[in-house]
Formats: structure tokens, sequence, C-alpha cells
């Protein structure tokens, strides 16, 4: 039986000045990078298969699996592209893994590209968080001049540059085909697939593309070895992870535990709901994999649990919403989120969108119109599975499943404004129940 | 220069305006083709191209999109569809310090909203507007990746956590009067342009300010050294070995 929780990833984050490389390697930093050199390359995509290592930026794709994709016989270099793009709605893992050890990152690119035969790596970071872009410059910088990038790395013929490149604002750059295209200079706009990357990808040469805390966690499954990843987690879903709690939640926070873990066990680490208050609704996986009620408390956060109540796993990112909160509100605000984040290539996307928040917008305002609801529905149906990439399904189902859980909420949006049944000023981090609230420019 | 000019009435700035007035000088232009010759395909710098030119202009420029199509032999047209697809991007001139609220759904819920209508009154500014001192550009931003800390608030694209519409508008007016600002997860609080020069490629030697986590961050750590849990010791696993290549 393994603990509760299982720093790993975390575990040098509350060390002084963490970022920096000498600490890093006097915790047994770029140990890995050692042991990994000493080995073929094939050995290495071995051990992360055997592992199970599954995709932790939301997919779940086997990292393993998806290394042995990239063809043996094509001419053109091969590319490894980070996925620091972490924008979806509730996702707050990445950012701070980045921010508190970027070596730890940095580590499993280098081992990574090593045992995919990558010569140049990307490391493709959101625009909007400076300081996490200075450390993991900064990280990249002090790395060349330790010699674990650059030519002849470790006295070895492994050779390897890195360019941490920033976004420039836009959520769609998360997928990963789109984020190709940002990174060649052009509008990230989603690629039709097949091609795959790993066929044709960064300028049409294979390229392995993984979130950060998948590179990240190879490091820990180098030093460690397959078995003791696998002791930790489910059947499916092996080894620890970054879950982010937050929202209505006494404690909000990161923790990372097996795979695994449930809500209810999360929630009693956080102090639970805060104080006063129960569980409304929650997603197991950011906003684009729907919701879940407190009868889903016991759902092992595994691959398999939220898939088979209708959601699923994610980007692990628990947002959780308490009785003030209004469905519909919520829901607007997650709808306007896809629609200023479509990326405007596919027209069910880009139009069902704008239709969604005008419907929702005069529900909330109490002002729906009779076959409202049923036009929501059938509106998602008509943009799910009908673009290019899953920013689409995830519109679609963040409302088919609001609507699924709270739909008599939205029928008194043809009457009642959500604010009059919730009202706003009790959902604020800052309410309190029968103290004077702050209250707007006047405090 | 060619004159280019859009046909967007919208574009506020990458419009019909005097390429000759650009701030972007030779050694603007040297690094400039300093991020070009960083990719294996040039193109792939003009993400990081336009943060530079904002860093420089202020906003991207129709004088910036024509330098930037040169350097890379593209034509303006394709940097312009670049330039106006990202939200980072201005095209109208900026104040000296951008603040973003985030007011997707989770932020928007526990405050961000009462934050961001707050600061608009105290502004006086409406979304993506700048305060007539020239001090503040406001905007309301999408999910910023710091759920735990809601309702967060960025300046120049720095962490400010936890916020209240107390704390926000005493945040703008520091800003305002030019005081020190320190972001509680990060450095110094210098300028939107400052930071967009950090973000094209050009460091600031900024990144050892600040902690490596804030509360948020640690709770699970600090919970879990409090009851002695920990990952398995490797020596403990037992099990048979599935390695391969040893």
């Amino acid at each position: 039986m393994t603990d509760t929780l299982t720093p790993v990833l975390s575990a040098n984050w509350g060390d002084e000045r963490a970022w920096k490389l000498s600490n890093y390697e006097r915790r047994g930093g770029y140990q890995a990078l050692r042991t990994a050199l000493g080995k073929a390359p094939a050995d290495i995509i071995g051990q992360v298969k055997n592992a199970n290592l599954r995709g932790r930026g939301g997919a779940g794709f086997p990292a393993g699996v998806k290394w042995s994709f990239l063809p043996k016989d094509n001419p053109n270099p091969v590319y490894l592209v980070v996925n620091c793009d972490e924008s979806e709605p509730g996702t707050c893992k990445d950012i701070p893994l980045v921010m508190a050890s970027p070596h730890t990152l940095l580590e499993g690119v280098i081992i990574s590209s090593y045992a995919v035969g990558c010569h140049h790596a990307f490391i493709y970071i959101r625009g909007e968080v400076l300081h996490v872009i200075r450390r993991m410059q900064q990280a990249v910088r002090e790395a060349y001049s330790a010699g674990y990038l650059g030519k002849g790395i470790l006295g070895t013929d492994f050779d390897l540059e890195v360019t941490v490149h920033a976004g420039a604002g836009a959520y769609i750059c998360g997928e990963e085909t789109a984020l190709l295209d940002s990174l060649e200079g052009r509008r990230g706009q989603p690629r039709l697939k097949p091609p795959f990357p790993a066929v044709a990808g960064l300028y049409a040469s294979p390229t392995v593309i993984n979130n950060v805390e998948t590179i990240a966690t190879v490091p820990s499954i180098i030093s460690n070895g397959v078995d003791w990843f696998t002791s930790m987690g489910t059947e499916n879903s092996r080894g620890m992870t970054l879950y982010s709690l937050s929202g209505h939640v006494a404690n909000p926070g990161q923790f990372e535990a097996p795979m695994g873990i449930t809500l209810r066990q999360l929630l009693d680490m956080a102090g639970g709901i805060r104080h006063g208050h129960q569980l409304k609704f929650w997603t197991p996986g950011g906003s684009s994999l729907g919701i879940l009620t407190d009868e889903h408390l016991d759902v092992p956060l595994d691959y398999d649990g939220p898939a088979k109540v209708g959601t699923g796993l994610g980007t692990k990112a628990l947002q959780c919403f308490d009785e003030t909160t209004s469905a519909v509100r919520a829901c607007l605000r997650y709808v306007e989120f896809y629609k200023h984040e479509s990326c405007g290539k596919c027209t069910p996307c880009r139009e069902g969108s704008w239709w969604l928040v005008q419907l929702l917008a005069r529900l909330e305002a109490g002002k729906g119109e009779p076959g409202d609801i049923d036009k929501l529905l059938d509106l998602s149906d008509n943009i799910a599975g009908r673009s290019f990439c899953a920013l689409a399904d995830g519109t679609a189902t963040i409302v088919k499943s609001m609507v699924n859980y709270f739909r008599p909420e939205f029928e008194a949006g043809l009457h009642t404004p959500a604010w009059e049944l919730f009202p706003y000023e009790k959902t604020t981090a800052w309410y309190r129940a029968g103290a004077v609230a702050e209250s707007g420019a006047t405090a | 220069m060619s004159g280019f000019r859009t046909h967007f009435d919208n574009t506020g700035g990458v419009g019909p305006d005097d390429p000759a007035g650009t701030r972007i000088d030779a050694s603007t232009i040297a690094e400039l083709e300093e991020l070009a010759a960083r990719y294996p395909e040039k193109r792939s710098a003009l993400l990081p191209m336009l943060h530079l030119v904002q860093s420089v202009e202020g906003r991207v420029t129709p004088a910036a999109i024509e330098i930037c199509a040169r350097i890379l032999d593209i034509t303006p047209a394709e940097v312009n569809g670049v330039a106006t697809f990202y939200t980072m991007y201005k095209r109208k001139p900026m104040g000296r310090h951008h603040v973003g609220v985030c007011t997707t759904s989770l932020c928007a819920i526990l405050g961000g909203d009462e934050i961001a209508a707050a600061l608009e009154q105290h502004l006086g500014v409406g979304n993506d507007e700048t305060s007539e001192d020239g001090a503040i550009t406001f905007e309301r931003v999408e999910c910023n990746a710091a759920c735990d800390y809601a309702p967060v608030v960025m300046v120049n694209w720095e962490f400010f956590d936890t916020m209240t519409p107390k704390k926000a508008i005493e945040l703008v007016d520091r800003l305002r009067s030019d005081e020190v600002v320190v972001s509680p997860r990060g450095a110094t609080i210098t300028s939107w342009r400052e930071a967009e020069r950090v973000l094209a490629g050009f460091p600031d030697g900024r990144a050892d300010e600040g902690p490596a986590a804030g509360t948020q961050s640690l709770l699970g750590l600090k919970l879990a050294e409090r009851n002695g849990w920990r990952a398995p010791d490797p020596a403990d696993v037992p099990a048979p070995s599935q390695e391969e290549g040893k």
C-alpha cells in the first residue's frame, strides 16, 4: 500500500531557490540523465512504455507508444516539443512545476530527446506567465554551462539544443497541431490528422509532442525503475501525478498522489468545502470534460474512473463549486471562454459557440424563451465531432453536462435571473455569511 | 517600405500611419535577426519578434509588420494575420502597465467579476482600454493557470494571487504612482514593455527574484511531510522486473 500523497515532481518545491541547478543537483538531479546516457535509446523507450506512463496533458495516451510511432526511415530531423501552454480552465500544475523546478522538466527533455533521437527540442510556454519563462530560460542557460546541453553532452556523442519559446495568448495552442503551427510562426490553428505529428509534425518532420508533467516524470522512472513507478496507481493508470484543487475549497492547492485517489480524500486533506457550505458540482479534468456532482466523490481519479461516469480525467483539474453557485452562470462563463478561444477555423465551433453564449446570456438574465434549452442541446450536438479539434467538443460537453445535472436551473432562466436565485456576492472568496462583505470600489 | 495598409477598421494602429515614425532602429533589427537565427526555419521566430517589437514600439505597428515581413521573407499580410490572432499582441498604444483580471468561470465566480468591475470604475476604463494618465491598460483575461490562487490578477503577466476589489485598487494605485510593486510569486514589477522583451527571449536578470512556490503549490507537500508520507523507496519495491535493457 502506497502512502496517500507521494511527492516526487513536487518534492523539491519547498527548497530554498529550488530552481537553481546547484540545488537541483544536490538532490540527485541529472543523475537520471547520466544513467540514461549509459543505455541504448530503445531501452529508454522500452522503460517508459513498460512503466505505462500515460500523457498528463489531458488525453492520457501512453508516452512510450507515442514515441515508438516515429518512423525509422524518415530522413528529416526528429523534434521534441514540450507543451507548456497550460490554459485549460482549472489546470494549474505545469506552471508551478516549471516555476519551482525547471530542471526537472529540462532533465526529462534531455533524456526524452536522447531516447527519440532528437537534437533540437522546443519548450513552448504560454506567454502570460512571465516569471515561469524567466526561470525556464535561466535553467536552459545553466544547463548549457554545465555541459548538459550543447555538443557532446557529458562526454558522449549526443548533441542537443533547447529553445524556450513564449506563446502569445491562445488557448488553442495547447492543441498539439495548433501548437506546432504556432511554433512555425503561424496562426495557431489545428491541422487535420492524419498525418499525426509523429510522421509530419514541426516543419513536416517527425515530432514528439508531450505535456510538461509527462516529460518531467521521465527522469524519476529512469532513476527508480519501472517497478517503482508501477507500484503506484491503479491497473491502467500507473504512477504518481499532480491533482489541482481549486474553487470553493477551504485550502485549495496542489496534491501529488498515486493515480486513483478520490475527490473525497483530496477534500479531506484540503479542509473540505469552505466552512458552512456543501459541494454542488466539480470538474474532474478541467471544463472540457464536463462536470460531476457530490454523488461522485468516491470515483477513483484515474484514467478509467471518470470515464465510467461519462466524463474524463483530463488534466486532473478539480474545480469545486458550492451550493451558492448558479449552474447557468458557470456554464455561460465557460462557454464565453470557448467562444473567445475558438480559433475560427471550423464553422460549427466559431459560430456555434457564439450562439451558445447568446442563449446562455439570456437564460442567465431570466429572459430565456421556450425551446432555448433544447436549442442549447441541439447546437451542442452540431458542434461536437464536427470540427477539427477537441475545443469544439469541450464547448459542447460542458453545456450538455451542465444541463444534464441542473436542467431545472436552466428552465428557471425562462423567468428568473440567475443572480436572483443565486446572489452573486455569496460566491466570492471573501464572502462570509453574516459578515459585512467587502463591496466593490469603495472599501 | 512598400506602404502596406490594412482594410480593417478596428485595427487601431495596424492601419495607415507613418512607417517612418518607427522606433525600431538598427540595433532592434539586429536583435530581430538574431531571433530569426535561433530556429531551424526563421519564420518560427515571428512570435518572439512580435513580442520584441511591442517592447520597442509599445504595440504592433505597421512599420514593425513591414520589418518582420522583410526579415522573414513573408508578406506583411502574413505577419498581420499572426499579429491579429493572438491576444497578447496589441494594436492600440498600451499603458505603462498591463493589468489583467481573470474572469473565466472559476475566477469570475470567486470574485473576478467584482474585481474587474471595481477596477473599471476606479480607472474609468472599459475592457482593453487605457487609463487617462497612460499608466494602466485594463483587460479581462482568460484562465491564467493559477486557479488554486483564485481570484487572480496579472500585472505585466506576473501573478497577484487571491485578490479582492480593495487589494486590486491599492495595487493599481501603487502602479500609477510608480511605487515599487513586487509580485508575491514573481519579480519586481518593471513595465509591460520590459516584460515583452523577456518574452521575446532577452532575459532581464530577474529569474532569481521571488519564491520557488506559493502556499497553495506547497499544500500537498507540507501535508505529506507532516504525515511522513512519501513515494515508495525503490529498494523496497518487490515484484518481477520488467525493465528492458539491463
